[in-house]
């Protein structure tokens, strides 16, 4: 690669989390799960999360699904960055900490793909334990959530 | 240049603004024409001559601006009626695009119309605008919608037609003319002509057609056309659907409002004549302009050139892009299609291809083109595709086929 704009966006590690993502798979009899869909592109992702004895710290995330690097990638990182955490704690995560975590320039529309994997944790989240939704879903409550 | 004649992609590329640039430093490969193409200085010229000197509400004022401007509108209609030589200029309704065409034919026709257990036939290469709708409207009134399916090669399969038709029940057959993601031209009079048969509406979506061959509704024996300015060479905001009269005529309008009524009293409001009924509010006037000077521009290079032109091209790409590794070609031979090619190269995700060939100055489509259950066909959840159209020149495709050779190094 010689050319710098490649390199910034497709730096080695978003590509070797896309090549060898963490956390790829299914949890059978998952305490909480979802399915998200990036309407963009029509790339679906399905989370599952156990929790530890305690009900409320993550023990694991895994993930299925096909998607583009930047929403593999995102998705990897974010199943290290959960375990460990409480359900409250990741439902609140700002965004910015995923990001920064990438920590590549994106456009708006790439934006969604980098957050597919979050916004579905939340979700899943929700479901399992009325934690917030995340933005832009948050009012959605009433109506049915994948 | 008259119709048949070859055309020159070099010069008229001229006559389009947004060439004039480099795009991350390169000179701009614009190769996403089928979502929108680029627009010519003689139409946008046109659009600013009429809010410069001829700008008024149409059909209100009896002041001299409002004359002109009402002139305008209904020579652009004229203009639409002669491009799709309809029959009448009144069976001409401005819509904002072609979703909104079909949109005011699932509701004004299909509402009141389907019954429980009647079937709306569809495609399974049908854009949503063409598939949503009727879904929706069958969802309320107990219609069934069923689909066509396809071959193996991207073309409809047309073998279990006549099964479909067995009950007697099929009432509305809505297929696009050209495929927005294959390319595939579809044979619309056959499935117009077996629709009449079964007693059924024909409903055609030419948005993807029309800016590439000649749409002629009475050849096509359809009895809705829709087509939208901006896809070609027209402004966004504008778009048109013809409908037969006599069914135009028997249908309630879509929207109501101002300007589509004849009379309003509290009692009871009686409807406009056609095509006012069903173009309710100030229409998109400069827009509407606008389309009459790109049908101006089209007609002027003529439809035939630009299909022409366009089967070269996919000739060429299909060649070239058939050299990258990796690749897979989606869609029927070069002679059945228009200027569009989809493909996926192996393990690499449509947006990541798109974003590195843009930072190489190339802009290509990356999605589902608003065509789900035809990449549920396929198989995949996205394709890339690269489209064409008259203005587009073989340099382009060299740098599209240059970018996927740096793809795949990134991705290596």
């Amino acid at each position: 690669m010689s050319d710098p704009a490649f390199e910034q966006m497709y730096r080695e590690v978003i590509l070797d989390h896309y090549k060898n993502p963490r956390g790829h798979g299914v949890i059978e009899d998952a305490d909480a799960e979802a399915e998200g869909q990036n309407p963009l592109c029509g790339d679906e992702v399905s989370i599952y999360v156990a929790f530890a004895e305690d009900g409320e710290t993550i023990d694991e995330v895994k993930f299925s699904g096909r998607g583009c690097a930047i929403s593999q990638a995102a998705t990897s990182m974010l199943t290290e960055m959960a375990q460990g955490r409480t359900a409250t704690e990741v439902a609140t995560m700002d965004k910015d900490e995923l990001l920064d975590e990438i920590g590549i320039p994106l456009t708006p529309v790439r934006l969604k793909c980098a957050m597919l994997g979050l916004t579905t944790l939340k979700v899943a989240l929700h479901k399992a334990k009325g934690t917030p939704l995340p933005e832009g879903l948050a009012g959605l409550d009433e109506l049915e959530l994948t | 240049m008259t119709a048949g004649t070859k055309l020159d992609a070099r010069t008229l590329r001229r006559d389009f603004p947004i060439f004039e640039q480099e795009i991350h430093g390169r000179p701009l490969a614009f190769l996403d024409s089928a979502a929108s193409s680029q627009k010519p200085r003689q139409m946008l010229e046109a659009m600013d001559r009429f809010y410069e000197t001829s700008y008024a509400n149409v059909h209100r004022g009896v002041y001299e601006l409002a004359e002109r401007a009402t002139a305008a509108l209904e020579l652009s209609r004229e203009k639409v009626r002669a491009f799709l030589n309809a029959p009448h200029a009144r069976e001409v309704i401005f819509v904002r695009n072609a979703t909104e065409a079909i949109n005011l034919v699932a509701y004004a026709w299909g509402l009141w119309n389907l019954r429980p257990g009647d079937v709306v036939l569809v495609t399974e290469l049908e854009h949503h605008s063409n598939f949503v709708p009727w879904q929706f409207i069958a969802g309320k009134t107990g219609a069934r919608l069923a689909m066509i399916p396809l071959d193996e090669r991207g073309e409809l399969d047309l073998s279990g037609l006549d099964a479909v038709g067995r009950d007697g029940a099929v009432r509305v057959v809505a297929t696009n003319l050209v495929s927005n993601s294959l390319g595939t031209i579809n044979p619309v009079a056959r499935l117009a002509s077996w629709a009449h048969e079964q007693g059924a509406i024909f409903v055609c979506d030419a948005a993807q057609a029309a800016p590439h061959l000649r749409v002629d509704v009475q050849a096509l024996g359809a009895d809705f056309v829709a087509i939208s300015g901006h896809k070609m060479c027209g402004p966004s905001g504008v778009g048109a659907l013809w409908g037969r009269s006599e069914l135009l005529l028997r249908m309630d309008p879509f929207l109501t409002g101002g300007h589509m009524i004849s009379s309003v009293r509290l009692e009871r409001t009686s409807w406009g004549e056609l095509p006012h009924k069903f173009e309710a509010g100030t229409a998109p006037m400069a827009e509407a302009v606008g389309l009459g000077a790109a049908i101006d521009y089209l007609e002027a290079v003529g439809l035939e050139a630009i299909e022409a032109h366009e089967h070269e091209l996919v000739a060429y790409a299909l060649g070239r892009l058939g050299e990258v590794p990796g690749i897979t070609l989606y869609g029927p031979p070069a002679d059945r299609r228009a200027g569009i090619v989809s493909f996926n190269l192996e393990g690499i995700h449509p947006h990541d291809v798109a974003q590195i060939l843009d930072l190489q100055g190339v802009a290509i489509r990356a999605g589902h083109h608003c065509c789900q259950p035809l990449m549920h066909r396929l198989g995949v959840t996205a394709t890339n595709r690269a489209s064409f159209y008259l203005y587009t020149i073989p340099e382009e495709i060299d740098q599209l086929v240059e970018g996927l050779h740096t793809v795949r190094k990134v991705f290596a």
